[in-house]
Order: C-alpha cells, then structure tokens, then sequence
C-alpha cells in the first residue's frame, strides 16, 4: 500500500517492462513501479483505494466520482490523481469507463496495480489507437519497498 | 515475455487483412504482453459486451474499426444496448447520447455482429462446445460459458472482446489452459437445509456469497443435492461474477467438468475449504439490500441476465391476471419476445402493467423514473449489487413471487 500525502512524481516513461521509481511523498519515495503502459510524467496527488472497485457502476464516468455506495472511498472523484488499485471486480466494462474517463479529460494522471489488470488496460490501449493519449499503467509490489524483478 | 506469433497472427498484424484487423490484432497483441501470454489461441465464437453506450468515446472507436474495414471473422453475438430498438420500452436518454448509443449499436452490426442484444446468448441459441475456446465478453455470459458449458474463455472486457472477433485470435492464457480450470478451493453448502436448493432465490444469494469469498478464484461448490436448473446457475453465476470477480465456478454433480469434488480438485488438496453455515447464509441475505425498514417501494425490476421464456411464463402465472401498483420491469432479449407475442403473453404481462424491456436493461440505461431516494426491488443479484451506483434507487431484495406481491401491494412483501 502506498502511503503518501503530499505530492507524488513518477516520470515520462517510454519502454514496457522498464522500471521507474516513485519521487516525493515521504515514505513512498523510492518505491520501484514496472512500467505495463509506457505514458507521460505525472505529478499529482495520491489516492489508494482500500477495496476492489468494479468501474463499471462504481466509478461515474461523467464525473471520475465514486459511485458505489458500498466502496469506503465513495463520493472521492479520481481524475488527475496517482490512482492506486488493490484490485478491480465486477462487469467486463471497466475498460470503456476508462476509456470514456481519458476521451472526456477526467482520467486519473497514472495508475498503479499490484497486478496487470487487461480488463481496466484496454481502456488506456485503445486511448492510444485513437491518439488520445492518457495515463501510464505500472505495477507495484504488494509490500511497501518491495523490489521488482 | 516475447510473444511467439504464427504466420497467420503476424500477416494481421502486418495489415494483410486491412486495416481495421491490424488495429485488432495490436490490441489482442498488447493485451497478451500485459497478460504474459506465450502465445494467442484460435477463437470458435465471441460474445460481444461493446455495443452498450457508456460515453460518446465507445462509439467513435467502434465507427473507426467501421472506417479501417473491420470484420468479424466468427460468429459474433452482441450484449445488450443501450436503446430497446423493439419499441416495447422507452427511456429518458437525452437526443446527443440517444444519437450515439444508436451509432454504436449500427457499428457493431456494421462490423458483422449478430444483432442478439441479450446478456443471455446461452438461451439465445449461442452455446459453443465443451472444451472450445471463445471470446467472451458480459461478466456473466463468461462465467455461464465456462461454467455451464464448460467452453473456454477469460473475461474479455470491452474492446478486447470485438478485437479477438476480428482477429479470431485471443491470448493464450488464464481459462483457457486446462491447468487453470481445477478448483482450488471447496465452497461447502452441505450444511444447508436440503428444501432452500429448490427456492428460486436462494440461487442468487449463495451466488453472492460465493463471488465474496471467491474473488477470482476457482472453486467448486460440494454439497448441492441435484441440479437446480439453467436459470438458477444463470442467476448463481451473474451475482458471484457481480460481488467478485468470478469467472468460473464448479458445482460437483452438476457442471459438465465436475463429475465430483477430487476431479475437479486435480487430485491435489484444496487451498481452503469454506464451511457455509445457515447463519452465512442469512447474513448475505440481509445485505443484499442497501436500505433497511422500508415500507413502500417505487419499482421492481427483474431479468438481468435477461428472463428465459419459462421465467416469463412464471411472471405471468404470478401475477395471475392482477394490476401491479408500482413501474415493473422485466428485462429479456428479442430471442424471447417471439415466443411472448405468439402465445399472448406480453400483451398479457403488459395489461396488468408490467413493462416488458427488450434489448438492453434497466441497470445500463435510464428507463426507470429518476428519483432521489427511490427504492426497487428485485430478485437479480446482479441488479441488487449495481442499480444503487447506476440507478440511484436502493434496494430491497425478494424472491420473483415476493416480487409480485409487493409490486400489487406497494410495499414490501415476503412470502
């Protein structure tokens, strides 16, 4: 779990599969995060979601809001923050709230999982067919500081 | 991992097949990275989820596959809509968002998809073979066709789904390795009283239950007495896929890959074995509602997945020629509305006031009246778990007879 409450950086990266490390943040600092879509700089502000979250009827995607009544961080919008995920659940239309998400500028700025998630990616794969460009995707590891291969 | 291509993979992937298929063949290509796929698998069939309108960014992407000259190269059903095109029920989308879900809808057919538009396309007549590999998208139409059918697909998400029915290629990997298709943990329900297997909703409840404690895992449930039917493991499979993120579940005796509990296990021991006890059971029936002491109810919607004929039938014989008080819904696919119009039963469910909804469904578009504190009930874990985050109505929870009661009456009413 990321633990930061200031501001967080993560470079431009271009190669899948490189490594990048996390800047700013007190603790989080240093953390290594495997690039699964190479994106562009983020510098933005934290939000590790407690729970899985299913996108689809649980993330607004006029308003990037939490929608999902049960989610402990409903009522908190994503867009423009370092969106950390312990996990997704639920409807195979993660991806389109996504992808309808970056088209309406209302994206997260990156989004870190513990695990590829090819559900919720497509979203940001397809962004990148149709030239609309969107966050970068990377992995984490579960325990904090934990070293990537 | 470098992904190992044929020459058939790598020709799409060159634009020997047009444009549009090589757009496909990247996306099914880079989903395969992230997935650390060796290499891709021949694909027999797809069930599309990409044709409900979420935003106007879903239609531009499919009208470009349109432009670049895509092609499905396999039988390719459609998921529902956003717009009930049969005109049996109407819905409040503005004219802009109206416009673009019909675009979509056209695009999708446009690309060679067959116009189902049913979260159902196992009871529509798209049933691939045990042991097939497929592309299927709809949480539970994937967890239907693995489970039920015992073909082979991983939860294609949107945009995914339509790329591998271009392609007809998938990545090779997840559900359609046979090794990823053993139970490893027991979901025991032994304990439970033998007359619950028979009560209608008690499938969606332990569906609900079991997606909980499941999340992505593959278990098998040991304990159920006799098979419980098509639309009890339909409803058992939409709520798990709903409250988790199941895409395969086993009940021994029952499923086609489950002869037994040791089979499925492989012969190994499992990971875990989950006693339910009657006490789990009421616990999960209780939160399958979201607001606690009502006294009246606004609406009641039932048919996600969409209602076999048969569960139409039984509609019918429930209300038994009465007036419901409140907006009822009852979502099915075209499939079933032949069948509905021949033997009088739609005009029958609509004179005592049901809506019947055809296409698409209350939970993905704004058919029901918009209200603030709303409340619905329904017998549809799958409803139950997204009309709060997409609907705004909280939810009560009851049999489809509970349904009916409480729709005459107004209020709630259990059996």
């Amino acid at each position: 779990m990321l633990e930061a409450h200031g501001m967080l950086h993560i470079d431009e990266s271009t190669t899948a599969g490189a490594i990048v490390r996390l800047q700013g943040g007190g603790e989080s600092e240093g953390v290594a995060l495997e690039v699964l879509i190479p994106g562009p700089s983020a510098s933005a502000k934290p939000l590790t979601l407690t729970a899985p979250i299913s996108f689809w009827g649980g993330v607004d995607p006029k308003t990037s809001v939490i929608a999902d009544v049960r989610h402990p961080q409903h009522g908190i919008a994503i867009a423009g923050t370092i969106l950390t995920l312990p996990g997704t659940i639920g409807s195979s239309s993660a991806s389109a709230v996504l992808l309808e998400l970056i088209h309406r500028g209302i994206a997260p700025a990156a989004i870190i999982l513990h695990e590829p998630d090819a559900i919720l990616l497509l979203g940001v794969l397809v962004a990148r067919e149709m030239g609309w460009g969107g966050p970068g995707a990377f992995r984490v590891g579960r325990k904090r500081n934990e070293e990537l291969d | 991992m470098a992904l190992e291509l044929g020459d058939e993979e790598r020709s799409l992937l060159t634009g020997q097949s047009g444009d549009g298929a090589a757009m496909a063949m990247r996306l099914v290509c880079e989903s395969a990275r992230l997935l650390n796929a060796p290499s891709l698998v021949k694909v027999a069939s797809a069930h599309i989820d990409g044709a409900l309108y979420h935003g106007d960014s879903g239609t531009l992407f499919a009208e470009r596959l349109v432009e670049l000259g895509a092609k499905v190269s396999i039988r390719s059903t459609l998921n529902v809509g956003a717009l009930d095109l049969t005109g049996c029920s109407t819905n409040r989308l503005p004219p802009h968002e109206r416009d673009m879900a019909k675009r979509l809808m056209k695009a999708y057919i446009a690309i060679g998809c067959e116009p189902s538009w049913t979260c159902s396309p196992y009871q529509a007549g798209h049933r691939p073979a045990l042991g097939s590999d497929v592309a299927w998208g709809e949480s539970n139409a994937v967890v239907f066709c693995n489970s039920v059918l015992g073909a082979r697909t991983n939860r294609y998400g949107d945009y995914l789904d339509i790329a591998c029915a271009i392609t007809g290629f998938a990545p090779k990997t997840g559900l359609h390795l046979p090794e990823n298709r053993l139970a490893t943990f027991v979901f025991d329900v032994s304990g439970l009283p033998d007359a619950d297997f028979a009560e209608e909703s008690f499938w969606p409840i332990l569906g609900s239950l079991y997606g909980k404690r499941a999340g992505t895992a593959v278990g098998v449930v040991k304990g159920v007495p006799r098979h419980p039917g098509e639309d009890a493991l339909k409803a058992f499979g939409a709520a798990s896929a709903s409250t988790g993120g199941v895409g395969l579940f086993h009940i021994a005796g029952v499923t086609p890959e489950a002869p037994d509990v040791g089979t499925i296990l492989g012969g190994k021991a499992p990971l875990e074995v989950m006693q339910i006890s009657a006490a789990d059971f009421v616990d999960q029936k209780r939160r399958m509602a979201t607001v606690q002491g009502v006294t009246s109810i606004d609406a009641v919607a039932i048919g996600s997945p969409h209602l076999s004929l048969e569960e139409c039938q039984r509609l019918e014989r429930l209300i038994g020629g009465r007036k419901v008080s409140v907006p009822f819904y009852a979502c099915t696919g075209r499939h079933v509305l032949k069948d509905l119009e021949i033997n009088g039963l739609r005009k029958s469910l609509e004179t005592s006031g049901v809506t019947v909804v055809i296409d698409t469904c209350v939970v993905v578009t704004p058919i029901m009246k918009e209200l603030e504190t709303g409340v619905l009930m329904t017998n549809s874990g799958k409803f139950a778990q997204y009309a709060p985050g997409n609907t705004g109505y909280g939810v009560v929870f009851g049999s489809m007879a509970d349904c009916v009661e409480s729709a005459v009456s107004g209020r709630p009413v259990y059996a």
